[in-house]
Order: structure tokens, then C-alpha cells, then sequence
């Protein structure tokens, strides 16, 4: 089984978000990168599929749109198991509209079945951490033909077919998809593995391929014009103690607000 | 004549509260626009005779002026593709001034899916619509609701989904006036089928972490799965439930069903006692929907503590179980 997996380039926030002063990016002078978690977890389910169908001849695939530097997410990616990396060149392309990044991506994904042979299972986040426009996934599925459903917490390969459970507040609903298909997927689906030592060090010299086919992706109906913080919830914290000699006023306020 | 239709993301018949909020928003677009909310429903023959009644009736008080049934037998459950195809097929008959859905699952889902079939922009999680300018001025969430980001959207037939809760949902203030209902038959092929609900399996009943009134949370402060105990104890003497954070999933102390935050859960508790948790921005956007916050830190400076409205700075492990021990206490022998 052939499997790629898209993921992208987010800055690591933390307790708050700041804006550079023009309002169009998330100020990322003091921040590292990472991977959404959800596209964490694909990767991981990916190159659990491959282990269950006995490696080999089954590989991961993993693809980024974005600048130069989102190689770093394609090397963590290998460092866990993904072995093909290719990166769409999009110059400060960590904000394009969702259209253009689908347009993109499924040009970039044509470029590589045509070299390395057709992806059976596509792997995208449910949506990404930082847009989270909820479509790029789909946009790029539906141009390839291809089924997808997203918000799935749960694969099984058998044969050519996939089985896929998607959560609902209740349980689960269960899909069942003929390859080539693809897949939006959730965090929690599976508990992501830690690199080895061994892993990066190979990660490191692993080779990135760069696709050039973004250039003729047109821009979408959707621009930014500013971003900025929501307002926020003006607070004095009420403290109610620094030992466990707090524990009757914590009772007292369960009470107050009728939980007890 | 044209309208804003909005999609009805129901779940066999139950409309969720999803799609009265955007009811809600539509009508203040339909206003701005001089065109009435047509609400958009699909199903099979049978789910429109058991609960067509009731769709109808809620749509009728939160605005709609008119019904678009979408039937066919691929629809008597979900589907993406069944739903995408759809609502493209609805969209090229009643040619609407704009499409609108909840941003749940379905209709996030389902809205991209129209989207992929028209390539037409579509823009997620709107927290405020504006049509009064060409091109229209939209705020729409990002990072699960921690930046807000202004956009303009140019397209011959906006599609929009509405961020969960940015909008209360409320009934139309005169009463709900007769609905016009006005059936279509899509023309589904073969790729429809591709992607139907095949089985679904029931899990839990009752209270969930998103509905609980208390939830009684803990992070990598807890310091292991066991440290947990404590505060189910907690949970339980309040009837509420446990909640963790990113960092607990990560360790595997608790499952990911257990997490609050941007790619956990959402809670609205009525309290929320957060142990252990420095209140990371995307922990603080699943937990900021509740009532009143509890924090329990070593640390004053961290940023749960200094956003909550009530803390007890100390080790966590000293204080929740003086807590439970407290209530057990007034339990056993009630003040008069
Ligand atoms: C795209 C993205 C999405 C994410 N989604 C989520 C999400 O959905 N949910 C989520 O939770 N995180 C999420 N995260 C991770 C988030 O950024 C934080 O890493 C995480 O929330 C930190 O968890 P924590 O507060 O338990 O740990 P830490 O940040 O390590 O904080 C531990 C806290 O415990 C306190 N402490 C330590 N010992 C004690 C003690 N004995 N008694 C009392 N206090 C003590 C410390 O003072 C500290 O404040 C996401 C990250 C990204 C990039
Ligand atoms: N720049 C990108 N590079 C690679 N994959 C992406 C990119 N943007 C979005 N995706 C994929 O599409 C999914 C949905 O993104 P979105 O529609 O922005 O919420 C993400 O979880 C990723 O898997």
C-alpha cells in the first residue's frame, strides 16, 4: 500500500497569540514550528498501516506546502517513518486560501503518481491548527476523484477496502471505502510515537524532493485583511488560598454556584 | 425569488442546536440582503413522514419562510458525498444568494463538499457577515477561536459556515409564520454511494464531558495516570466528570476522549477545576466556554491561574483531596 499524508507548518503558540504589527501573520519572532497534532496523528497512523500490513512494500509518503523551511515537519515526519518527503514550494506560503492550497496540493499529488505510482490511501488532518478552514482536504480528494471523509478516529485496511470510524458525540459512525480514497483525520486516533535516536540522525540525511507545480495555482475568492485577538475577558482571580487549608472556601464556592 | 439558504445539518431527523444558530445568523444576512431564509433538508421519503412535522416546525420558528426538501433514497442517512452532491444539485435549480451551515462536523463537511463540487470560495467558522460592501467583510476563527481574522470573499455565491456558539440561537420574536415547503429530487450517481454511513455504535449515554456540569480537570501536574484518582474522586462527589489536557493524552494517562482544548473537547460547565494545567492558549479555547474557573497551580504567574476567576495556588496533591474530604465532611454532618 502506497500511502501519503499532507501536513503543514504552524508556529507552536502558547499562551497567547501575537500579531506582527501589519495584522497579516502570527508574530513567530520568539516561536518554534510544529506539525498539527491531527496531521501528527495521520503520519502515525500511516506508518502504523504500513507496519500492519508488514512494511515492505508499503510506504508513507508525506507532502508540505509551504516555505523552505517546513522541510523541518517533512524530517520529523521521516524521523517517525515516513520515507518519500516532498515539499510545494510556495514562498510565505504558510497563508494561502484554502482553495489555492487545494489547487496546489492536488497538482503536487498528480506530479508525484506520475513518477512514483498512485497513492491508494491519502492522509489529511481534520483541519489544519492554525486556518482551520475545514476543506483542503476535500477540495484536494474531490479534483483527484477520490472519496474522503473527514473526523475519522479510526482505520482498518483490508484488501482493497478501508473501514473508517468517524466519532459522533455518542460513539462512533463507520464508513466503509473502496481505494483510492482518502481520509481526514483526528488526534486521538492514535498516540503519536517519539523519534529514536537512529530515526533523526536518518531523518537528517534523508532527501526532500521540491515541487515547483505551485506556481500556477490561482488565488482563491477568500483574502485576508487583518488578523487580530479576540477581546479579551477582563479577570481579577479571587484567591482562595495557598495550602490545603483552602479546601472549606473551595467547598464554600461549590455551594455558592449550586454544584454540591 | 432568491434566498439564504441555509443548510440543516440534522442527524436523522434531529436537528441540532447548530443549525437554529445559523437560522439565526441567515436572518440577519437575509435582512441585509431583502430576501427571505429557505432552509435546506435532505432525506429519504421516510424520514421526511416521521420527521418532516418537526423539521419543519423549528425551522418555521427560527425564521425560515420556506422549506427546500431534497429527496432521495441515498439520503435516508449522511453522507458526504450524497450531501455534497445534493446541495450542488439544489444550488444549480434554486440558483440562492448564499449558502449557510453550522460548522459542525456535517455541516463543515458537507459545505466543503458543495464548495469542491462548484469551486467556489468557501469561508469557515464565520463570526460575523457583512454584505453591505462588494466584496463582502467577513470575521471568521482561526486557531479554534484564539485570533480572529477579517476577510474579504469574492464569489458569484458566497458559501459560509458559522462558528458553534458565536450566534444564540433565538426563535423568531412574533411567533412562527406557515412554511412553504417545495420538494427536489437530486440526481444522485453512482459516487454518491462511495461514502453512506454504513453501521453506527453507541458508546456512551448520558452526561459527557461536553454537556457536564462540573468538570474537574488535570495536566501534566497530576504527574501520572494513578495521580488521577484524586480527582475522580472529586469528579464523582460533584457528579461531574474528569477532563485533561494535551499533555496528559501525550503521556497516556488518560485517554483523548478525556481532553479539553482546540483538538479535544469544548466544555461549558457550570465550574471548571483546572489542577496542574499552565492554560496553553489551545487548552484555553476548549475550556473558556465555562461558567467559572477553578484553577489549582503551584505557579501564580501561569496563565490559567491569572485568567481564572478563583485559584488556590498550591500542590495540587495536598488540595484536591482536602477538597473531597471537605464536601465528605459536610455531607456526613450538614450544618443547620
Ligand atoms: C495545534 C495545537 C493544538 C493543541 N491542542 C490542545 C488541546 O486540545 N488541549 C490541550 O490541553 N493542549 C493542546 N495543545 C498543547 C498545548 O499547547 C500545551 O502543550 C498543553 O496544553 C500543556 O499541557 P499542561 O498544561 O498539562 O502542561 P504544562 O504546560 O507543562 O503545565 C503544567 C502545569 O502544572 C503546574 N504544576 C506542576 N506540578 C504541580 C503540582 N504538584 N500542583 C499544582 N500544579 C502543578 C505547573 O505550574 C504548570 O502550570 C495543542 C498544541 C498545538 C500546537
Ligand atoms: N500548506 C499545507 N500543506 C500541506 N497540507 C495542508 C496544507 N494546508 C492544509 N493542508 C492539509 O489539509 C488539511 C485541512 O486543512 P484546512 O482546510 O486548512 O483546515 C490539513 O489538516 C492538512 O492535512
Amino acid at each position: 500500500m502506497r500511502i501519503l499524508v499532507c501536513v503543514k507548518r504552524v508556529p507552536a503558540v502558547g499562551s497567547r497569540i501575537n500579531v506582527t504589527a501589519d495584522g497579516q501573520q502570527v508574530d513567530t519572532a520568539h516561536l518554534g514550528f510544529t506539525t498539527s497534532p491531527h496531521e501528527e496523528c495521520a503520519v502515525e497512523e500511516a506508518v502504523q498501516i504500513t507496519e500492519r500490513l508488514g512494511g515492505g512494500d508499503h510506504t508513507v509518503a508525506v507532502l508540505t506546502l509551504g516555505p523552505e523551511e517546513s522541510a523541518e515537519q517533512l524530517r520529523y515526519a521521516a524521523s517517525v517513518g515516513g520515507s518519500e518527503l516532498a515539499l510545494v514550494a510556495a514562498p510565505g506560503g504558510l497563508d494561502w486560501d484554502p482553495q489555492r492550497t487545494a489547487a496546489a496540493i492536488t497538482a503536487a499529488v498528480a506530479e508525484l503518481e506520475a513518477s512514483g505510482g498512485e497513492f491508494d490511501l491519502i492522509l489529511f488532518g481534520n483541519e489544519s491548527a492554525d486556518g482551520g478552514n475545514f476543506q483542503v482536504g476535500i477540495r484536494v480528494a474531490y479534483a483527484l476523484g477520490r472519496p474522503i471523509v473527514n473526523g475519522i478516529k479510526g482505520i482498518d485496511v483490508n484488501g482493497s477496502g478501508i473501514v473508517a470510524r468517524r466519532e459522533t458525540d455518542a460513539g462512533y459512525e463507520v464508513y466503509e471505502l473502496e481505494t483510492p480514497c482518502a481520509l481526514g483525520v483526528k488526534e486521538g486516533i492514535n498516540l503519536p510515537r517519539y523519534p529514536t535516536m537512529k530515526g533523526r540522525l536518518s531523518s537528517r540525511k534523508a532527501q526532500v524532493a521540491e515541487l515547483d507545480c505551485a506556481e500556477d495555482a490561482a488565488e482563491g475568492g477568500q483574502a485576508r485583511r487583518r488578523l487580530h485577538r479576540p477581546p479579551e475577558r477582563a479577570s481579577t482571580t479571587v484567591m482562595l488560598g495557598d495550602s490545603a487549608a483552602a479546601a472549606p472556601a473551595v467547598v464554600d464556592l461549590l455551594d455558592e454556584l449550586g454544584v454540591l | 425569488m432568491s434566498s439564504v439558504a441555509v443548510l440543516i445539518d440534522h442527524d436523522r431527523g434531529v436537528p441540532p442546536g447548530g443549525a437554529l444558530e445559523a437560522l439565526t445568523a441567515a436572518r440577519r444576512l437575509a435582512a441585509e440582503l431583502d430576501v427571505p431564509v429557505n432552509a435546506v433538508i435532505l432525506g429519504d421519503s421516510e424520514l421526511f413522514a416521521t420527521h418532516g412535522a418537526e423539521l419543519f416546525a423549528a425551522c418555521a420558528s427560527y425564521g425560515a419562510a420556506g422549506v427546500h426538501c431534497g429527496r432521495h433514497s441515498l439520503l435516508a442517512d449522511y453522507g458526504p458525498d450524497a450531501w455534497g452532491a445534493a446541495l450542488a444539485a439544489f444550488v444549480e435549480a434554486a440558483q440562492p444568494a448564499a449558502v449557510i451551515a453550522a460548522g459542525t462536523d456535517r455541516g463543515a463537511e458537507a459545505m466543503a463538499q458543495l464548495a469542491a463540487r462548484t469551486d467556489l470560495p468557501l469561508v469557515a467558522n464565520c463570526v460575523s457577515v457583512s454584505s453591505a460592501s462588494d466584496p463582502w467583510q467577513i470575521t471568521r476563527i482561526q486557531w479554534g477561536g484564539s485570533l480572529l481574522e477579517d476577510v474579504t470573499l469574492s464569489s458569484s455565491l458566497p458559501l459560509l459556515t458559522i462558528a458553534p456558539h458565536s450566534v444564540e440561537a433565538e426563535p423568531v420574536p412574533d411567533g412562527a409564520a406557515d412554511i412553504e415547503t417545495v420538494d427536489f429530487a437530486p440526481d444522485l450517481g453512482p459516487e454518491a454511494e462511495r461514502t453512506l454511513v454504513r453501521n453506527r455504535v453507541t458508546l456512551t449515554e448520558g452526561i459527557t464531558l461536553s454537556t457536564s456540569p462540573v468538570v474537574v480537570s488535570g495536566g501534566r501536574g497530576v504527574g501520572s495516570a494513578e495521580g488521577f484518582a484524586a480527582l475522580e474522586d472529586l469528579a464523582e462527589l460533584l457528579g461531574g466528570r474528569v477532563g485533561c489536557s494535551r499533555a496528559v493524552t501525550n503521556n497516556g494517562w488518560r485517554s483523548h476522549a478525556d481532553q479539553v482544548g482546540q483538538t479535544g473537547t469544548r466544555i461549558a460547565p457550570e465550574i471548571y477545576i483546572a489542577c496542574g494545567i499552565s492554560g496553553a492558549i489551545q487548552h484555553w479555547v476548549g475550556a473558556m466556554g465555562s461558567k467559572n474557573i477553578l484553577a489549582i497551580n503551584i505557579d501564580p504567574e501561569a496563565n490559567m491561574v491569572t485568567k481564572a476567576g478563583y485559584a488556590v495556588i498550591a500542590d495540587l496533591h495536598a488540595v484536591v483531596p482536602a477538597i473531597s474530604d471537605e464536601i465528605r465532611r459536610r455531607r456526613d454532618r450538614p450544618l443547620d
